[in-house]
Parts: structure tokens; C-alpha cells; sequence
């Protein structure tokens, strides 16, 4: 080719090759260049702030700004790589609307009025009007009167100040992370399988398994980097790999399974049971009898518990319209249904019967049953039954799905087969999510395929520290850290103890779960709530209750954030965050992975973190002001522990930020740590800012190292009982541990002998396994239908449980007023409520607005078409949507899916705010909508 | 009043003009269904077509298989032009006529024509363009005229956004003031041309009545096209030939009733009117 | 005619006829100039080959011979996708055109643009399948243009996980699909790689529109400058589709030529023995 000839071809291919051009070799002159531009750049090891996955980043700063990030290759999560949300973390702090300053409600003449504008004032302001309102919330209700919406999303530091500030200095148990609406159901079924929260196996099962099957898990869009890994896997061995997909609606899953299930929402309740009736009934070869005889026993619990919905005639009460109220009848009777007559036979139902809700606040209740019983609960649900009540698609044929099921079957029957059954919110937002979760154990307990490498029911947890913070620390009404709760007396001690608190100061009464704080908004109790890092007026089901309570009732909200959401919009005081980077933290991953970062940059404007905020709070209150006698739910009476805190030392004005966060140990962390040298600490040391404080004064730090005091103080908590964790400094080295760490190890698989030492601790000679958790290892003993108290008490040590759980009809739904069923979730380029993500362009240009994913079928049966605007209408709200017939999500006829991202699409809304009854947390994956065109 | 009264022609013009743009944009920003499309080619109440029959010309030249609609369109404007109106699109409904009056009238205020050099267009110029726009559709492929036309470019930049628009309608404004009497729509346009071709024969006509003229002659100073009106002060008749586009502002400026529309004298028209 | 005063006019007088003549021969020569020059400009206007046109556009070179540039498909576009082409856009003036990155063609099922156009540039035959017997509007049938990946800035190519094009892809799984390739690096990540297929492609730009590179990593180019032509006398054994591709082969373009066999077969032989032997 002559260079003539040769230039003309390259024109005219110019236009389609011109960009991969780029990928040539750069002129050495050009790259030396790169290098020095790159001199002033600071690379320092982050983690992700999206989701649960817990992929490690580096970040790169420059003059105090964020100038890149990339994924740490020597993340084992994810190995240098990323979705498509964290190649934006660069991104996320730098929108134009960023909150910069406190803002509050006032009128002209610059006093708070609910009705007012929002204008700036100072931190000092802000901090004057919360107090007042604090002071005021706690004359008129108690403590309970005070509310916080805690997150999976707050750092360890901030979500356990936040907690210990709450229950040890307000002596309230009102917060509540928003982690209720995400995990809560994963929680109770660890609580009441194994005796301990979070799963027993990790991530290298995947590389280790031959089957996944995905339950009510679109780990494609939600999590990315793990959804690569098996497809890895898959790739590895494809013959022998097997993937299956079960899900409510088609999702991109599907494109790698090798199966898709499309069952009717709430069956996965019976499709569980079919696969244990299958093993007990017809292969009962393939139960794993020393694994169950050793390590199990045999349980069952209530089945008349509501959905967690108000009562009817509370609600009635509070003005619930007449169409909300068809539903919420339910919650005190129904009657049982053609469809889930035969699985609640067992218990003596019949179809047509009425069941009255008559354990709804037993829910949690469980006791021990025979093998023989539990056999009995199973014998319904024969592969007729199950495939007539279960088959999601109106489309496939019932012989169609009766194969599928027993391939599902066959797989995990096979006893050289590994199995990890993944779930995320399809099991966990179920008005029965705390059964299904125990069904999952079930079936891979009969099969002694749990607790070991490559095999286990594993939860994948939603938010980036669901695990870490909201559960580990016990951000939770009902919680304290390190699994322990409020209402076991040797706990309430434990933590007294360790946060130097007069015997008896916290409340031993936690009820407040999240719903429970919107309701008691709502109904007037409730005088205070503060919102830290979530968006609960965006993210909470039958949203248009808890938007007008927050704005009609006597009530001040505070909200806490990075850029203004709807929470922050219905609020009263709105106070700016430091968002992520801008502060010292740490999260913790679905596989029990602790990761720490350092701050890297200032925060913007006034930005100032949640640790410092509630710290701040704390000076603002005396022990006179809190710890005082309270009266709390039913009269009861929180005692006064005023003499003993003088006892102990402290004097009626001794303000809790000395008592909580700056006695003595924690002065004695010294503000120069070799581990922040070159790194800004805006709580330590303040910085180049200055910002006017909460007292009027610039802010010149702390003096001590407060984040750090926080995490030593904090972990321990959990040392020396499964849950140890390792010192501030090594997190700083290393790319996360697993806990429990003991002797600077980590911990892959729990409660097998070869990988945990506390299952070695705890284990009989010659045993594999230690089911060692601690909770709930007493229990009753009786039959399917009820308790037999002449058995007595049982007590399993080192045990796990095996529930039945029975199928039951959800709470709603489709009639012919309401004829589909409507599923919320996320989208993989927006997170949660899209404060963030819709803030970066590249995201909200690919993804700017939420659709109402539909069957073409169902579009052209009501007369729309492709990109037509329809309403979307149940008992309680409607939105607007277009929709979509031939995106991402494909359902089934008569089911419909609207993520939930869009504050423009306000889908929640639309939604039931139904919960399972155990776990509290809402179903947002089912109600009944119609829809029309608008 | 009177002086309302003076221009009522101006004004119904500049109405037309100015409504049927705002038509056309309705249509585009807002989804009005009375008049969608451009001065090339709309579509009437959603059913009746209308296209530029010389746009249709050029596209056949070019070698074109148009759809029937275009050409039902094209009859329509044909007959309606041919039969009634004559050469009126150029000035009751051609959007650039608004810019050419107005470099007209300020050539008058600034005295401009007093001091017009020899004109060294020939007003037939426009038929030479008409035809050699068939010749160039017909090389090229492509409707030549459509490409550069400053109508439909005008009347689009109004729908659709004007990007560089005004550049072009400088160039033609800045031409008739300083270049030109008239110099576009009376010297180069080939859609005039067109018109005028198709308008020759037309029934609605200005008519001179003789005895009342006074012969001030401000009806030729305003006259666009004013060799049309040659039998001014000679002879009552109708002004039948083709280049005139019915502006009526002869009528207008006629302080002497010697001016008024009617309807066509075919028997002068043969006589005398037809050729020059 | 001059002869009564042959002094008063230094210039010679010419005839009316060959002034006729004169002025006709100047017009022709100043039109066939200014044809000339409007002949360059209208090829040179025409040569502008990176333009998306509406749905159902004909072969550009059609296109721009049948379209009146009416815009009564961009008054139709829901979406304001359809642009009309200004002055100073540099783009045949008046034609419509789209900018997917800007706004993409969304694909409407009832397809409104093409429906009005009043002179078949927009053709209906070709987005219309025949569905139980009638002719039904068929989007998916448009050809607009053809996407394009450009592997090294495409981040999927990487191992991020993106897949934003293959998303927002009215064809998902179809015009769009993911590849699935092991990451020897990490040894445990797929990447999950877009691939574009022309067969169902449209080129409506949404996958464009949604690319989350600075500039689009994925982009539509029309078809004929997007796309190469395999030969015509080799088909796909393996495919019964293929020999679709070449039904209509050109039987008169059989003979070969190269600069070998420029001369006939006899002038070759009879070239002489030179050429055989060295110098």
C-alpha cells in the first residue's frame, strides 16, 4: 500500500474506526508529561458507597478534591474491577446542589415556622432549634417521643454513635436503620436458625459451587461484581456449572441461567416446601441424617400473625380511606382461600374459613416439633399442588413448569452437586420473608448442604454496610451491638458496662422499628425524629401518610444529607452532611468483611459528618435532662439512675458528650497517629475551613482521635463471642477482614470446625460443625398446631434449627378492581432513592427516568402501546410512569415492575406498607395496582 | 383610520404571512393538526395534501418517483393559483416578502432609488434560474432549488429553529437595498417565476380605470414588479400579466379610485396585456 | 439602420438580432457558470455521508432525491428527535436527520413520522411485516444505521460492569447481546461484552444515548459507512441464510482481471523468451 493510498483508505474508514485509534501506542514525550500532571495526586484505599458487594477502591485526590478512583486489584471482592455505579464514585460528592449550610424553616421574621421557607443559618442555630425541639419531644412523650432513621449506609463510627447516644443517652430505642426495609427478614431467619445474625459462608463459594440458583435475587443489575464471578464460574465449566433463576418476573439473570422459574409472588413459600416434601417423601436417601441428628433440630412457629399492617380500627380511626381499609382488614381476619386451604390444613383451615390474626404479637414465637410433624406439615405440597398455586407465567404451560420444578429438584437432590441458593430482597421484602429465609435453611440442612465451602443459603445484603453497621453495631430498635438486644437483662448490663452508664439506664423496650416510627409520626407520639443518611419519606412504603404527617402533625424532622431528597424537602431543619470520602469510616460487606478508609478530602461548604453531629448533640444535654425517671409503652416506668451516675462519679450537669464520647479512654487516643499522618481529620483537628461550630466558635477539632476510640470502644462488643473483631490499625493495612478475626485471621466459613475457631471452640470431639450462635437456644417443645407445655423447655447448644413454614396467601391481591400485581426494586445505574446517582450525568443519562416495565400482552389488552404514560393506581396513591414493554425487565402477564429510584416516579406512594410480622420489614415486592392510560 | 385604511392590504398580507407561519409552528411545538408541514409540502386539516409545484417539478427532473399525495398536492396550489389567485403566494403568503418589503421601503426613505445605477439583471433572470434549477436537479439528483431556496429556509428556520437562518435573509435584504430593486423576488427567484408562469392566467386582477387617474404615478413608484403596469394613464383593464403578485398596493396608494381588484378582461388581455 | 448618423455613435451599433443573439449567448454562458457553481455546491451538500435519516428513509441518495423537506415527520416525532437540516448545520439543507447522543430515535411502535410523508422518501413498505394477512407498522424492520463499539474505550471491554447499551436496547438480546469472556486477569470476573448485530440493529441510537463513556463508546454510523461487504461468491456453509446474500449476483461481472492476466492468453505466451531469462 503506497502512504497515498494508504491515507485515503484510512479516511474513509475514518468514521468507524477513528475511536479505536486511541488504543495506539502514546509518544513517550506525551506520557512523561501524564506522569508529572499526576505528581501532586494522592492514591489511598476506599470502599465502594453503593452496594453490599463491598468492592475496594482507590481514590485519587488532588489540591482537596476527589480526581479519580479506580478498583483496587488487590481487593479479593473484586479485584481492580467495578459496576457501573462505582466507575462513578469520583463522581458522587461533586453535584451542583450539594447541601453546603444548615437550613431551617422560618418565617420573615427569622423565627422556625413549620409553614416557612427554608433559609440558612448557622450550625450553632441549627443545633438551638434541635435541642429545643428535643427538649420539648421529650416533655411531652418520654424518650420514645424521640425517633431517629438510622441506615445501612451510616459508617460503623457514625452509626454506633448514633446508637449509643440514642440508648444510652436519650434512653430511647426509636432509631431504626433504614437496613428494617432491607435485611430484617435475613436477620430474624439467622436469629432463629442459627442463634447469630449474618451468613455463615462467602463469596468464594461461588468460585467453589457447581449450582446457583438465584431466589428473588437480580444479581445482574444489583450486584454486579459477584453477578461476574458467576458468570466466571459458569464460563469455567459450563456443562457441568449450573445457574437457575427464580424470580417473580424475567430479569437479566436470566440470560446466563440455565433455568428460569417464573412463580406467582409469595410461592416461593410453597416452592420451598415442595423441595423439602420432594426430599422427606421421595428421596429420602438423600438426607443428610448425621449432619440433621447432629447439628439440627425440628421447629415450627404461628401462622396467624397478620402482616404488620395498623389495625383496622386504629386506622379507621386516623382517617384510612375506606379502599385502604379492604386491605388492612387483614390484618385482623381473613379468610383462607382456595389457594392456601390445602397448606393450612395442616392446621385445621379450611377454604372459606376465617383465620383470626390471634398471634399477631406472638409472631416471633417458636418452638420445637418432631420429625414426624414437621413430615406432616410437608405432605401437602406434592408437585401437583405446588405447580397449580405456583406458576407465575399465565403463558407456560402447567406441564412446562412441573418440569422445571423438578429439574430445581433433581439439583438439589444431587448429592454430588454443591449448592449456594443466593436471596436479596425478593425473600427478605415478603409479608412471610423470615419463613422463606428458614425455608432456605431448611432445605440445604436436610441435605447437609450448609456451613461449608461452596454450599449454603447465602444472603446477599442490599446496602454497603447493612451487615456492618446497621447490624453488627445494632442500629435497630430492638438491638445493641454484637447481636445483643435491649430486652435480655445480662445484655442491657454488658453494654452498661462498657459505656460506664449507672445500671439501668437503657430501656429495655424496643418496639420502634421503622414503620413503627412513621406510624407513631403519624398518630402523634412520636414529636422528633432525625434522619441520618437514608431518605425515608422516599424509600418508605404508602409514602403519602408519613409526607403528610411529617408536615401537618406537631412534629420537628431533621434531616441529615448530602443533596436534598424528599426527606429532606419534608423536613423541618436540614443539616449538611459529609458525604462519604470526606470523613473516616467504615462498612461492612454481605460476607461479614470489615473495610476502613481515611477521610481524603475536606468536606464541602459547612458539611460537617453524622459522628460530629451527634457528638455535638450530646453536649447539649446533662444527665439531669436525661437520665431521670420516664415513663415508657404501657405505663411502664424507666427508673431514675441520677444517684447511681453520681455514684459513679458524674454530677447532675455532667453533659453526655463527657460521660459518652470524651471521658478519659477516649482522650486518650492521641489526635497524631502515625495511621492519619497526611490525611485531613475534620472531627480530630478541624481544617482549613473553620466552620463556625455548634457553639458560635470555628471548629478546631476534638483533640483526640474520636473515630478511633469509637471503633476500639465499639469492638469491644463482640470480642471473645463470634464476633471479634481486629484493632483500627490493621483495618488501615489490610484489604478487609471477615469476622469473626481471632489471632489476626479472618473467617471464610462459619460454624465449620476447619475454618472457624469458635466452631473448633465449641464443637464436640470428632464433630465438623458448631452451631454456636447464642440466641434463642431454649425453646418450648409441642405439635404443628400449638405449644404442648407438658414437653418443657428444650435446649439445643450448639444446634441450628430446621423450620416448617407453610405457604400463605400475600396480603393483597389482584381483584378486578386491582387486576395486577405491582414489584418495586432498583435499577443497576441508580442507588436507592438516586440522591446520588441521579446527580451524576452519565447515570441519569442512561437511566433518567423510572418505567413501568410491562407485557406487551397486557399493554395492547388496555389498549397502550410502547412508551405510553399511564397511571399507576392502587387503594392508597397513583403515579405517572411510561412504559415499557421491551426493556431489561420482562414480566409476566398481570404483573408489573417500577423501580423505585425516581423521586419524579414516587412509586412507594403506591405501595402496601405490609410487613412480614417477625421481621417488620415492608413488602415492597407486592400489592395490588391498576392501570390506565394518563 | 384613513391611514389603516391605506394599508388595509398590508396588513390583511402581513396577517396571512404571519398566520401561517404561526400555524405551522403550532403544529410542530404544540400538535396543531390545522396546517402541519412546511411551504414545500403540508397537509391540510390532517387530510387535504398541498406541495410547491415547483418543488415537485425539480424533484422529477431529478429523477424522482414521488408518491401520488405530492402530486394531488401540487394540482391543488396549480389550480388555486392558476384559476384564482395568480402570483399572490408571493405576496400573501412567501415569508421573505416581508424581508424584501422592507428593504424596498427603506430603499425609498433613504432615497436610494434616485441614485439606482443601470440595472444589470434582466427581470427575466428568473426564468434562466427556474430552468437551470431543472438542469441542476437533473445532473445532480436532487431538487437544486430546495437546497439553497431562502422561502423554505426561512419558513423551516420559523418551525423548526433558525440556526444560521438570519445570515441568508441578510444576504437577501442587504441585496434589494443595496444591490438591487427588488432584486430578488422581482429579478432571481425561480419560485416567482413559477408563479408567475402559473398566474398568467389567472381571474382575480388589479383594474386601472383610466379616467380617473390623475397620473401621479405612485402606484409604479410602490409597484415590485412595476412594468406590469404599463397601461397606467393609457387604458382601462386589468393588469393581466403574470409577474403581478396581487399585492394590491397600487390600490392602495391610489389616492384617486383609479385602482380596485377585479376580474379578468380576457378581451385586452389578448390584445395588448400578454406579450412582452 | 445606423446609416442617416454614423458619427454620434464611436461604438458600433449591432443589430437587434445580434443583440438578441449577444444577450442569449451571454445568458447561456452565465447560467452554464452558474451552473456549474450550483452543481458543485448541491454534490458537495450532497456528500455528507454521516447522517442518521427518519425511520423507513430510502438509500440516501433516493432519499435526498425524493425528500420535499416538508418536516412533517419532525413535526411528528414525539420525542423531537427528527432535527431539520439548517443553514450552518453544514447538512443538506432542510432534510431531517438525528443526533442520538442528544436524542435517540425511541423506536415508536406506531411509528408517526413515517406515515406522513406526502412523497414515499420516507418508505412505509419497508417498517411495515405483513401480520395475519395485513400490513402492519413493524419498527423493528427500520435500518437507520448500525451500532458500532469501539473496543478500547467501551468500559464493558475492561471488566467493568456496564452493559448500559445492552439495557437501553429496544432489541434487547436481539440487535444487542452480552458475551460472556473469562477474565484471565482476575481469574474470577466474566466480562460481559456487548456485541452488536447488524441483522436486527436499527440503529436508533438508544444504546448511544445511554453509553456512560465522556464520549459514546458505542455509537450509530449509517449503514453503508458502518458496514463491510463480504464477496458474493462465497457463502456461509453453515448458514441457509446466507445464500439469501447472494441471489443477486451480477452474472455479467464473471471475468477477473488482475495486472497478471492484463494481457490475453496468447499476447502472454507470445511475449517472447526475455522475459524468462535473467538481464
Amino acid at each position: 500500500m503506497s502512504s497515498m493510498s494508504r491515507r485515503d483508505f484510512l479516511k474513509s474508514a475514518a468514521a468507524a474506526t477513528a475511536a479505536s485509534a486511541v488504543g495506539m501506542s502514546v509518544p513517550t514525550e506525551v506520557e512523561a508529561k501524564a506522569s508529572s500532571a499526576e505528581a501532586g495526586w494522592r492514591w489511598d484505599k476506599a470502599v465502594c458507597r453503593f452496594c453490599g458487594t463491598g468492592c475496594g477502591i482507590m481514590v485519587a485526590t488532588k489540591d482537596g478534591k476527589i480526581v479519580a478512583v479506580k478498583g483496587d486489584p488487590a481487593a479479593p471482592v473484586n479485584r481492580g474491577l467495578n459496576c457501573i455505579k462505582g466507575y462513578f464514585n469520583a463522581k458522587i460528592m461533586y453535584g451542583a446542589d450539594r447541601l453546603t449550610t444548615p437550613l431551617l424553616r422560618m418565617d420573615d421574621k427569622g423565627n422556625f415556622s413549620k409553614n416557612g421557607k427554608f433559609r440558612p443559618v448557622s450550625w450553632k442555630r441549627a443545633f438551638d432549634e434541635m435541642e429545643r425541639a428535643i427538649r420539648k419531644a421529650l416533655k411531652e412523650g418520654g424518650p420514645e417521643a424521640v425517633a431517629v432513621f438510622g441506615s445501612g449506609q451510616y459508617t460503623i463510627q457514625e452509626g454506633y454513635a448514633a446508637a449509643k447516644m440514642m440508648k444510652a443517652g436519650f434512653r430511647s430505642n426509636a432509631i431504626d436503620p433504614n437496613a428494617r426495609h432491607c435485611m430484617a427478614s435475613a436477620v430474624v431467619g439467622f436469629f432463629q436458625t442459627f442463634g447469630i445474625d449474618e451468613p455463615s459462608g462467602c463469596y468464594d463459594d461461588i468460585e467453589i459451587t457447581d449450582t446457583i440458583v438465584t431466589w428473588g435475587a437480580n444479581m445482574a443489575e444489583m450486584h454486579p461484581i459477584l453477578w461476574a464471578r458467576v458468570t466466571d464460574r459458569k464460563l469455567s465449566d459450563p456443562d457441568r456449572v449450573k445457574v437457575v433463576n427464580i424470580s417473580t418476573y424475567r430479569h437479566r439473570c436470566s440470560d446466563l441461567a440455565d433455568m428460569e422459574i417464573i412463580f406467582r409472588p409469595n410461592t416461593d413459600l410453597a416452592l420451598w416446601n415442595y423441595l423439602a416434601h420432594e426430599i422427606v417423601y421421595n428421596y429420602p436417601e438423600v438426607i443428610d441424617w448425621d449432619f440433621v441428628k447432629k447439628h439440627t433440630i425440628f421447629a415450627t412457629g404461628f401462622v396467624e400473625t397478620g402482616y404488620g399492617m395498623r389495625m383496622p380500627d386504629e386506622a379507621r380511626k386516623l382517617g384510612y380511606s375506606d379502599k385502604e381499609l379492604e386491605t388492612i382488614r387483614k390484618e385482623k381476619s381473613k379468610p383462607v382461600s382456595e389457594r392456601e386451604a390445602p397448606s393450612l390444613s395442616v392446621f385445621g383451615y379450611k377454604e372459606g374459613d376465617t383465620m383470626e390474626m390471634k398471634h399477631r404479637g406472638h409472631a416471633l414465637g417458636h418452638w420445637e416439633i418432631s420429625f414426624e410433624e414437621f413430615k406432616k406439615g410437608l405432605e401437602p405440597y406434592t408437585l401437583d399442588y405446588v405447580a397449580s398455586i405456583a406458576k407465575g407465567d399465565p403463558d407456560e404451560s402447567i406441564e412446562s413448569f412441573k418440569k422445571k420444578l423438578e429439574t430445581l429438584r433433581d439439583l438439589y437432590i444431587d448429592k454430588s452437586r454443591k449448592m449456594v441458593s443466593f436471596w436479596t430482597m425478593g425473600m427478605n421484602q415478603h409479608t412471610r420473608g423470615s419463613w422463606v429465609n428458614e425455608q432456605s435453611y431448611m432445605v440445604h440442612f436436610l441435605l447437609g448442604k450448609q456451613a461449608k465451602p461452596g454450599m449454603g443459603a447465602f444472603s446477599l445484603t442490599g446496602q454497603p454496610s447493612a451487615c456492618g453497621t446497621a447490624r453488627e453495631v445494632g442500629t435497630f430498635t430492638h438491638r445493641l451491638p454484637a447481636d445483643m438486644l435491649v430486652k435480655i437483662p445480662k445484655h442491657r448490663k454488658i453494654a452498661e458496662k462498657i459505656w460506664k452508664l449507672p445500671e439501668g439506664t437503657i430501656n429495655p423496650v424496643g418496639y420502634q422499628h421503622i414503620m413503627n416510627i412513621h406510624r407513631q409520626i403519624e398518630s402523634g407520639k412520636i414529636k422528633f425524629a432525625w434522619v441520618n443518611v437514608c431518605n425515608p419519606y422516599h424509600d418508605s412504603a404508602n409514602a403519602n401518610h408519613w409526607i403528610k404527617a411529617a408536615r401537618k402533625m406537631d412534629c420537628f424532622i431533621v434531616t441529615s444529607d448530602g443533596y436534598p431528597g424528599i426527606s429532606a424537602k419534608v423536613s423541618d431543619l436540614v443539616l449538611p452532611s459529609a458525604m462519604i470520602y470526606e470523613k473516616w469510616g467504615a462498612y461492612g460487606n454481605a460476607e461479614r468483611r470489615t473495610q476502613h478508609w481515611r477521610q481524603q478530602v475536606v468536606p464541602v461548604g459547612e458539611a460537617m459528618s453524622d459522628t460530629w453531629q451527634w457528638v455535638e448533640l450530646s453536649k447539649r444535654f446533662t444527665v439531669k435532662d436525661l437520665w431521670g425517671e420516664w415513663t415508657i409503652k404501657g405505663g411502664k416506668k424507666l427508673p431514675s439512675v441520677i444517684e447511681k451516675a453520681k455514684a459513679m462519679g458524674y454530677d447532675e450537669d455532667t453533659t453526655m458528650f463527657e460521660i459518652l464520647f470524651a471521658n478519659e479512654w477516649y482522650r486518650s487516643f492521641r489526635p497524631d497517629d502515625p495511621i492519619s499522618e497526611g490525611f485531613d481529620n475534620t472531627d480530630v483537628l478541624g481544617d482549613h475551613r473553620n466552620v463556625i461550630g455548634s457553639d458560635g466558635k470555628p471548629w478546631k477539632g476534638y483533640g483526640f482521635f474520636i473515630q478511633k476510640a469509637l471503633w476500639e470502644e465499639y469492638r469491644m462488643f463482640g470480642a471473645g463471642h463470634g464476633h471479634d473483631l481486629a484493632d483500627f490499625d490493621t483495618y488501615h493495612r489490610v484489604r478487609g477482614l471477615r469476622w469473626p478475626v481471632v489471632d489476626g485471621k479472618d473467617t471464610p466459613w462459619r460454624f465449620n470446625v476447619k475454618y472457624d475457631p469458635y466452631a473448633r471452640k465449641h464443637a464436640k470431639p470428632g464433630e465438623q460443625f458448631a452451631f454456636y450462635g447464642p440466641a434463642l437456644k431454649t425453646i418450648k417443645r409441642g405439635n404443628l398446631k400449638k405449644i404442648d407445655p407438658s414437653l418443657g423447655k428444650i435446649s439445643l447448644p450448639n444446634k441450628a434449627k430446621i423450620f416448617f413454614r407453610p405457604y400463605m396467601d400475600p396480603t393483597e391481591i389482584p381483584d378486578n378492581d386491582y387486576d395486577t400485581w405491582l414489584c418495586t426494586g432498583r435499577v443497576i445505574e441508580h442507588w436507592h432513592s438516586g440522591t446520588m446517582t441521579m446527580r451524576v450525568p452519565e447515570l441519569y443519562r442512561a437511566m433518567p427516568e423510572a418505567l413501568c416495565y410491562m407485557n406487551p400482552k397486557d399493554a395492547k389488552a388496555k389498549g397502550l402501546k410502547d412508551g405510553d404514560l399511564v397511571w399507576i393506581e392502587s387503594r392508597r396513591g397513583k403515579v405517572k410512569a411510561h412504559i415499557d414493554t421491551r426493556g431489561r425487565n420482562r414480566p409476566p402477564r398481570g404483573l408489573v415492575f417500577v423501580p423505585w429510584f425516581d423521586e419524579r416516579v414516587f412509586i412507594n406512594k403506591v405501595c402496601l406498607d405490609h410487613t412480614c410480622p417477625m421481621s417488620k420489614q415492608t413488602d415492597y415486592k407486592k400489592c395490588a395496582v391498576k392501570i390506565y392510560k394518563a | 383610520m384613513s391611514s389603516l385604511f391605506k394599508i388595509r392590504y398590508l396588513l390583511l398580507r402581513r396577517f396571512t404571512q404571519i398566520g401561517l407561519l404561526f400555524l405551522y409552528f403550532g403544529a410542530n411545538a404544540y400538535g396543531w393538526k390545522v396546517l402541519t408541514g412546511t411551504l414545500s409540502s403540508s397537509t391540510l386539516f390532517q387530510t387535504i395534501p398541498l406541495a410547491d409545484p415547483f418543488a415537485v417539478l425539480q424533484m422529477l427532473s431529478a429523477g424522482a418517483l414521488l408518491g401520488i399525495d405530492v402530486f394531488i398536492g401540487a394540482a391543488i396550489i396549480v389550480l388555486f393559483y392558476g384559476i384564482v389567485g395568480g402570483r399572490a403566494f408571493c405576496s400573501w403568503v412567501c415569508p421573505v416578502n416581508m424581508v424584501t418589503d422592507l428593504a424596498n421601503w427603506l430603499r425609498r426613505k433613504l432615497l436610494l432609488d434616485k441614485a439606482e445605477r443601470k440595472v444589470w439583471v434582466s427581470r427575466n433572470a428568473r426564468y434562466w434560474v427556474l430552468v437551470l434549477s431543472l438542469v441542476v436537479s437533473a445532473v445532480t439528483g436532487l431538487a437544486a432549488f430546495e437546497l439553497v431556496s431562502p422561502i423554505t429556509i426561512f419558513n423551516r428556520g420559523v418551525i423548526f429553529g433558525m440556526g444560521m437562518t438570519g445570515g441568508v435573509l441578510a444576504a437577501i435584504f442587504l441585496f434589494d437595498l443595496f444591490g438591487i430593486k427588488n432584486g430578488w423576488c422581482g429579478h432571481i427567484c425561480p419560485l416567482g417565476g413559477a408563479y408567475s408562469l402559473i398566474g398568467r392566467l389567472s381571474l382575480i386582477r388589479v383594474r386601472h380605470n383610466q379616467p380617473n387617474c390623475t397620473l401621479c404615478m405612485k402606484c409604479k413608484e410602490v409597484c415590485p414588479e412595476s412594468q406590469v403596469l404599463f397601461m397606467i394613464g393609457k387604458e382601462s383593464t386589468t393588469v393581466n400579466m403574470g409577474e403581478c403578485v396581487n399585492c394590491a398596493r397600487c390600490i392602495e396608494v391610489c389616492d384617486d379610485d383609479a385602482l380596485g381588484f377585479g376580474i379578468r378582461d380576457f378581451a385586452t388581455s389578448k390584445a395588448k396585456g400578454e406579450k412582452r | 439602420m445606423n446609416t442617416q448618423n454614423p458619427k454620434k455613435d464611436t461604438k458600433p451599433k449591432i443589430s437587434e438580432r445580434r443583440r438578441f443573439l449577444t444577450i442569449m449567448a451571454q445568458s447561456v454562458g452565465l447560467s452554464a457558470l452558474g451552473g456549474l457553481i450550483w452543481t458543485g455546491y448541491v454534490e458537495e451538500a450532497k456528500a455528507s455521508p454521516l447522517l442518521l435519516r427518519p425511520p423507513g428513509a430510502l438509500p440516501e441518495k433516493d432519499f435526498l432525491r425524493m425528500c420535499i423537506k416538508c418536516g412533517q415527520c419532525a413535526e411528528a416525532c414525539p420525542y423531537d428527535t427528527l432535527l431539520m437540516a439548517k443553514p450552518g448545520d453544514g447538512l443538506p439543507m432542510g432534510t431531517p436527520y438525528f443526533i442520538p447522543r442528544d436524542i435517540p430515535c425511541y423506536m415508536c411502535t406506531d411509528i408517526p413520522c413515517v406515515p406522513p410523508c406526502p412523497t414515499g422518501a420516507l418508505d412505509q413498505k419497508s417498517v411495515s411485516s405483513v401480520v395475519d394477512g395485513k400490513e402492519e407498522l413493524d419498527i423493528n424492520k427500520a435500518k437507520m444505521g448500525l451500532a458500532i463499539v469501539d473496543h478500547e474505550s467501551c468500559i464493558a471491554y475492561w471488566g467493568i460492569q456496564c452493559d448500559a447499551c445492552h439495557r437501553a436496547c429496544p432489541l434487547l438480546d436481539e440487535a444487542i447481546t452480552l458475551e460472556y469472556v473469562r477474565n484471565e486477569r482476575t481469574g474470577k470476573h466474566a466480562k460481559l461484552i456487548p456485541v452488536v448485530h447488524a441483522d436486527y440493529c436499527t440503529g436508533c441510537g438508544l444504546c448511544e444515548h445511554a453509553c456512560v463513556t465522556e464520549k459514546a463508546a458505542i455509537f450509530v454510523l449509517p449503514r453503508d459507512v458502518a458496514m463491510g461487504k463480504p464477496g458474493d461468491y462465497y457463502v456461509k456453509g453453515w448458514s441457509k441464510k446466507d445464500q439469501e446474500r447472494i441471489k443477486q449476483r451480477d452474472l455479467s461481472k464473471l471475468e477477473t482481471k488482475t495486472k497478471v492476466s492484463e494481457r490475453s492468453a496468447v499476447d502472454a505466451l507470445n511475449a517472447g523468451d526475455e522475459e524468462l531469462f535473467d538481464e
